[in-house]
């Protein structure tokens, strides 16, 4: 599966995601912080699970800890895959 | 109103086969929630809980689980989910007794009965909640026990597991309320199984109702706060116990 998700598919997944747990869809950018978005440690933690259920890519609570920007995790999914 | 109408999901009751655990699987099967009949060695009792629910015209399913083992944990998930749907009600109500003063309390005899009554039903609410989460509904019930905040002498190892329990419902309560997920426990007092029937004499004439409770006076409370009506019901201990820890 890795070689066949492309950043864009992985950018609609995280974007997606966000919306669902309200954030405003106008704020979200790949610069955006999630602290600015109202997004928290759950809605990170229900991201990675998203994550693991549509790639079967495990993140771990400590990687995800570092993530602070929309594009950090799109990074760090990428990576990842 | 119950909430089992409206979901695609099923109730997983841990400890089932027997006394509170089976009468908690008939009353949420009552409820119009297919249930899970988990059990470790108690198969031919598992079986007649099964029976009795779908004689009374429920969905249920026995299934075989040494929850201390994540492994088998996992499979337990993977077979429920399956055949039953996502798990949106979870009883963690699997416990042992393994009683004796503290000055002689083997490590053994402490390590299985913290395992099995808190660490397990830690491990099978953190696979529970997932699905949980997704769903924007939840209930989680933890049977913990007025042992715990009591003491009763001989039982260090088991009023720390349902001490522990009633710590740990009001922490994850906090963390899933928002999702829809409610995390509560229950605190039964002197209840009339197999569990307790050498602990009648000294405990009961310290109820103040002056009688043990049934196992069916502590589902009918799983009951409530599975449904709809105890959506705003999060973190909190709801003591069955004839008044003992009043």
């Amino acid at each position: 599966m890795s070689t066949t998700v492309t950043e864009e598919q992985i950018e609609k997944l995280v974007v997606e995601s966000l919306e669902t747990f309200g954030a405003d869809a106008d704020q979200i950018t790949r610069e955006a912080t999630f602290e600015a978005l109202d997004i928290d440690s759950l809605d990170l933690a229900e991201l990675s699970q998203i994550v693991h259920e549509s790639y079967g890519v495990e993140l771990k609570g400590s990687d995800v800890a570092e993530v602070k920007t929309v594009d950090d995790a799109i990074k760090l999914i990428a990576e990842r895959l | 109103m119950n909430a089992a109408s409206e979901r695609h999901g099923c109730a997983l009751v841990t400890g089932a086969s027997r006394g509170i655990g089976s009468a908690i699987a008939c009353a949420l099967a009552a409820d119009g929630w297919p249930v899970a009949v988990n059990f470790r060695a108690s198969e031919d009792a598992a079986a007649e809980v099964v029976g009795r629910i779908h004689d009374a015209g429920g969905r249920a399913l026995a299934v075989g689980a040494d929850i201390t083992s994540q492994q088998q944990l996992d499979r337990l998930f993977q077979t429920v989910e399956q055949e039953l749907g996502r798990v949106l009600v979870l009883v963690n109500n699997a416990g042992m007794r393994a009683d004796d003063l503290a000055l002689s309390l083997t490590d053994s005899d402490w390590s299985s009965v913290i395992d099995t009554n808190l660490t397990s039903a830690f491990r099978t609410t953190r696979h529970a909640l997932r699905g949980m989460i997704r769903e924007r509904f939840g209930r989680v019930i933890n049977i913990s026990s007025v042992i715990g905040p009591r003491a009763n002498a001989g039982q260090s190892n088991y009023a720390a597991a349902k001490a522990g329990l009633i710590g740990m419902t009001k922490t994850i309560a906090v963390e899933v309320a928002r999702r829809g997920v409610t995390v509560n426990a229950i605190a039964p007092g002197l209840i009339d199984t197999d569990m307790t029937a050498d602990l009648d004499g000294e405990l009961l004439s310290a109820v103040p109702a002056r009688r043990a409770g049934t196992p069916e006076e502590v589902a009918a409370c799983a009951s409530f706060l599975a449904s709809e009506h105890a959506g705003y019901v999060t973190g909190s201990t709801l003591y069955v116990d004839g008044g003992l820890a009043a």
